[in-house]
């Protein structure tokens, strides 16, 4: 299992990177921390004709909290957000940290890379769409931030385009309340199921709830579980029916790693769960 | 044509300077072009961590890396733990507990170990030692040889009560 030859190239900026990928044309890919990318290429799965290494481009990698939320640099390492210390509205983050595969895989894999990635039960994207983070990229023609609930397009498409960096995720919202929860076959595999999930509760009721799911559609899927909750009372009978609920409401595929029918009820019993965790988070 | 790249590093703190293609994985660079064999290779993709080495004192998979991003690194392997024929404290409680049978996953271990202890502190408990430990699989052992013997050097390394 050896990759198929490829040009490498070292970007020591982020307009270097663009403009290698500009240069190089359709066919490059950036490498960071190459946990996704470098199986696919062992495999032949991805036959990159070149890399543009970003690992080495400086002040990408940083968590910082300002008035417009919280910004996850792009090379931020899945070990750096879950060591760091985040203010109190994220700290959902660093608790779906320990979900991400492995220690090692943890210490060199990087939150824009799994957003980059977009598998359908990548913690960080589904995060990213309960959160309603913002995507910033860079390209040849200038910077945008697409809402990360725009941004997933399914089988590990993304709205990014071939010559664009993804540079930083903006999250804007603090979520005091949220949680996020899955069943993998073993520790530190993808999830065949996961959910995560935010919460508002004035007075022993819930006023607002958002629920996003993983491994039951192509990208993380929002379900809309709002009659099970709003108005009603903060507590696991009510925790219980919005699982119900969310399961009634997807059709799952089935695979090898389960059929569509255990995935509604895994399905049921994350939700649940999840809320529970998230009421006393 | 084949890519290839003139990169320097040091491998447990020996220098060297090679050209390296660039789809030659850290891996297969540390084994073939210069030598280092203990790093050993079962996947080859991300699964196994039999061949987890120490990148800047990060703990990675050395098949998911390539050479050339080593280039001004340090790298550390599992020839570098043991003094002549002085085992280091942790090969030595690998021994003493029975933490390897075949010794094919152990250069990996050893490495995840020493990354994982760098870190931990006297409060390392089993329950987290597992957890890390779970990154690598292991055949042969069922793994309790393994988290005792990492569990035996974080209480030795950090005796109660210090830091
Ligand atoms: C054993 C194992 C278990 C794992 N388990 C999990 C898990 O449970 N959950 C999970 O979410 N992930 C898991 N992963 C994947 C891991 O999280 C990866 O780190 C992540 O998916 C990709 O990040 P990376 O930095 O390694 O990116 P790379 O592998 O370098 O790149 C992945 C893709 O994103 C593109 N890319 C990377 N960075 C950017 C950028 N800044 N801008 C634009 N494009 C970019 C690349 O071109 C490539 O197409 C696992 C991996 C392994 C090997
Ligand atoms: S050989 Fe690298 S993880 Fe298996
Ligand atoms: S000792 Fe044989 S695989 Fe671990």
């Amino acid at each position: 299992m050896k990759p198929a030859a490829f040009t490498y190239h070292r970007a020591h900026d982020v307009r270097e990177a663009v403009e290698l990928l500009t240069e190089l044309g359709d066919e490059a890919k950036i490498l960071a921390g190459g946990q996704s990318l470098a199986p696919m290429m062992n495999f032949r799965l991805a036959r990159p004709s070149a890399l543009v290494d970003i690992t080495r481009v400086p002040g990408l990698d940083y968590l910082r909290h300002d008035a417009d939320g919280l910004r996850i640099g792009a090379l931020t390492t899945h070990r750096a957000v879950e060591t760091a210390g985040v203010p109190d509205g994220f700290r959902v983050l660093p608790r779906a940290a320990r979900w991400v595969g492995h220690y090692p895989i943890r210490c060199r894999g990087t939150f824009g890379g799994s957003i980059a990635h977009g598998d359908p039960t990548s913690e960080w994207c589904l995060l990213a769409v309960l959160l309603e983070a913002g995507i910033v990229l860079r390209g040849p023609r200038g910077r945008r931030e697409v809402p990360a609930t725009e941004f997933f397009h399914g089988f590990f498409a993304t709205a990014a385009e071939p010559d664009e960096m993804i540079v930083e995720i903006r999250f804007p919202g603090a979520a005091p309340r949220a949680a996020l929860t899955e069943f993998a076959q073993r520790q530190g595999d993808f999830a065949v199921v996961a959910a995560a999930v935010s919460l508002t509760i004035e007075d022993g009721v819930c006023s607002a709830a958002r629920l996003v799911l993983g491994g039951v559609d192509p990208q993380p899927a929002v379900v809309d579980a709002d009659q099970a909750l709003v108005g009603r009372s903060a507590n696991e009978t009510t925790w219980r029916a919005a699982g119900e609920l969310a399961a009634e409401s997807i059709d799952p595929p089935s695979d090898g790693h389960g059929s569509g029918a255990y995935r509604k009820r895994l399905a049921a019993t994350l939700v649940s769960r999840a809320f529970t965790e998230a009421a006393t988070s | 044509m084949k890519d290839v790249h003139l990169i320097s590093l040091s491998v447990n703190g020996n220098e060297h300077e090679l050209v390296v293609e660039s789809r030659r994985t850290l891996a297969d660079m540390l084994r073939h072009d210069l030598g280092y064999t203990g790093t050993h290779l079962g996947c080859e993709h991300g699964i196994c961590g039999a061949c987890t080495i120490l990148l800047d004192d990060q703990p990675v998979r050395a098949c998911l890396v390539f050479g050339v991003q080593a280039d001004g690194c340090e790298v550390r392997t599992v020839e570098g733990l043991a003094d002549g024929d002085q085992l280091s404290d942790l090969q030595q409680a690998f021994s003493d507990r029975h933490g390897l049978q075949c010794g094919f996953c152990t250069p990996g271990f050893l490495m995840l170990a020493e990354a994982y202890l760098s870190e931990a502190d006297s409060s390392a408990d089993p329950e987290s030692v597992r957890e890390a430990m779970a990154s690598n699989l292991c055949r042969c052992t069922g793994y309790q040889g393994i988290v005792e013997a990492v569990c035996d050097v974080a209480r030795s390394r950090h005796p109660a009560g210090s830091t």
